[in-house]
């Protein structure tokens, strides 16, 4: 199963929306609680650094038997130094951003902690792609 | 502890879910930021903040809090309320400041992330 959604930086109002939509279908589609809410959390962060960065974006999954791949394209100011934007703690977001809650430094710490693997690819001046993949349990529950 | 507890203890309106009250809390989490609260919470938690946003709520929803405690008086906006109600998520005011609501909930007995049981092996990196 593939869902893919449309992003637009600068809307906090629609801003959520699209994680939401992938963490309720992967419920609606009996995949396990504990990997619904990390494939939320990661879209969410994807879906945020798009609407605090980019200009634009996509942020969608694919549903394989054994894995979700996660993944996020924008078109954007892109990240010139993705060692550093990895560090826990590390923001560029502008002040009234952060005055909305975001700018913690932790949003490509946090897909790094929830997703089994991660890819940053960003080329400055053009976008960034985003690449995660969430394990699905085996059936032994391990 | 349940819902209702934290309710009774922080003295703190119920502006969604009332029904709900009768869920288990097993820890608790004070944060400002988005993203802090997607690393340190985890279900069956809830969050105490100064940040009216509906972002909050969305960022709720992803974790699967039991509520959300809206603190020093804040009062969430109408959107807010809504979003909440459409996801049937508890959300409450109190007039205690952070600090304080943090502190009564864990004198009462609701322990925090690294004091958490459930959250051993995760609580490594936590504030």
């Amino acid at each position: 199963m593939h869902l893919e959604y449309h992003v637009v930086g600068r809307d906090f109002q629609a801003a959520g929306g699209a994680a939401a939509k992938i963490k309720r279908t992967l419920r609606q589609i009996g995949i396990d609680a504990e990997t619904a809410r990390r494939v939320g959390i990661v879209a969410y962060e994807a879906e945020m650094n798009i609407v605090i960065h980019a200009y634009r974006g996509t942020v969608g999954i694919d549903i394989l038997p054994e894995r979700v791949n996660i993944y996020a394209d924008d078109e954007g100011p892109g990240i010139s130094d993705i060692a550093l934007a990895m560090q826990v703690g590390y923001s560029t977001a502008p002040e009234d951003i952060r005055e909305m809650g975001f700018g913690a430094g932790l949003g490509l710490p946090n897909m790094k902690r929830y997703s089994d693997e991660l890819e940053v690819e960003s080329q400055v001046g053009s976008g960034t792609s985003i690449r995660a993949v969430i394990n699905l349990p085996t059936k032994e529950g391990s | 502890m349940q819902l209702r507890d934290v309710a009774r203890i922080l003295e703190a309106e119920v502006l969604t879910c009332e029904d709900k009250l009768d869920l288990t809390v097993e820890a608790g989490c004070g944060c400002d930021l988005i993203s802090d609260m997607l690393a340190f919470t985890k279900e069956r938690m809830i969050v105490l903040t100064g940040l009216v946003s509906p972002q909050i709520i969305r960022a709720a929803e992803m974790v699967d809090l039991v509520a959300v405690v809206f603190v020093r008086g804040k009062r969430p906006t109408p959107d807010i309320i809504e979003l909440s109600n459409e996801l049937g998520l508890p959300i409450m005011c109190t007039h205690y400041p952070l600090y304080e609501s943090a502190g009564l909930l864990f004198t009462a007995g609701l322990p925090g992330w690294r004091h958490w049981p459930r959250a051993v092996g995760g609580a490594k990196d936590a504030p």
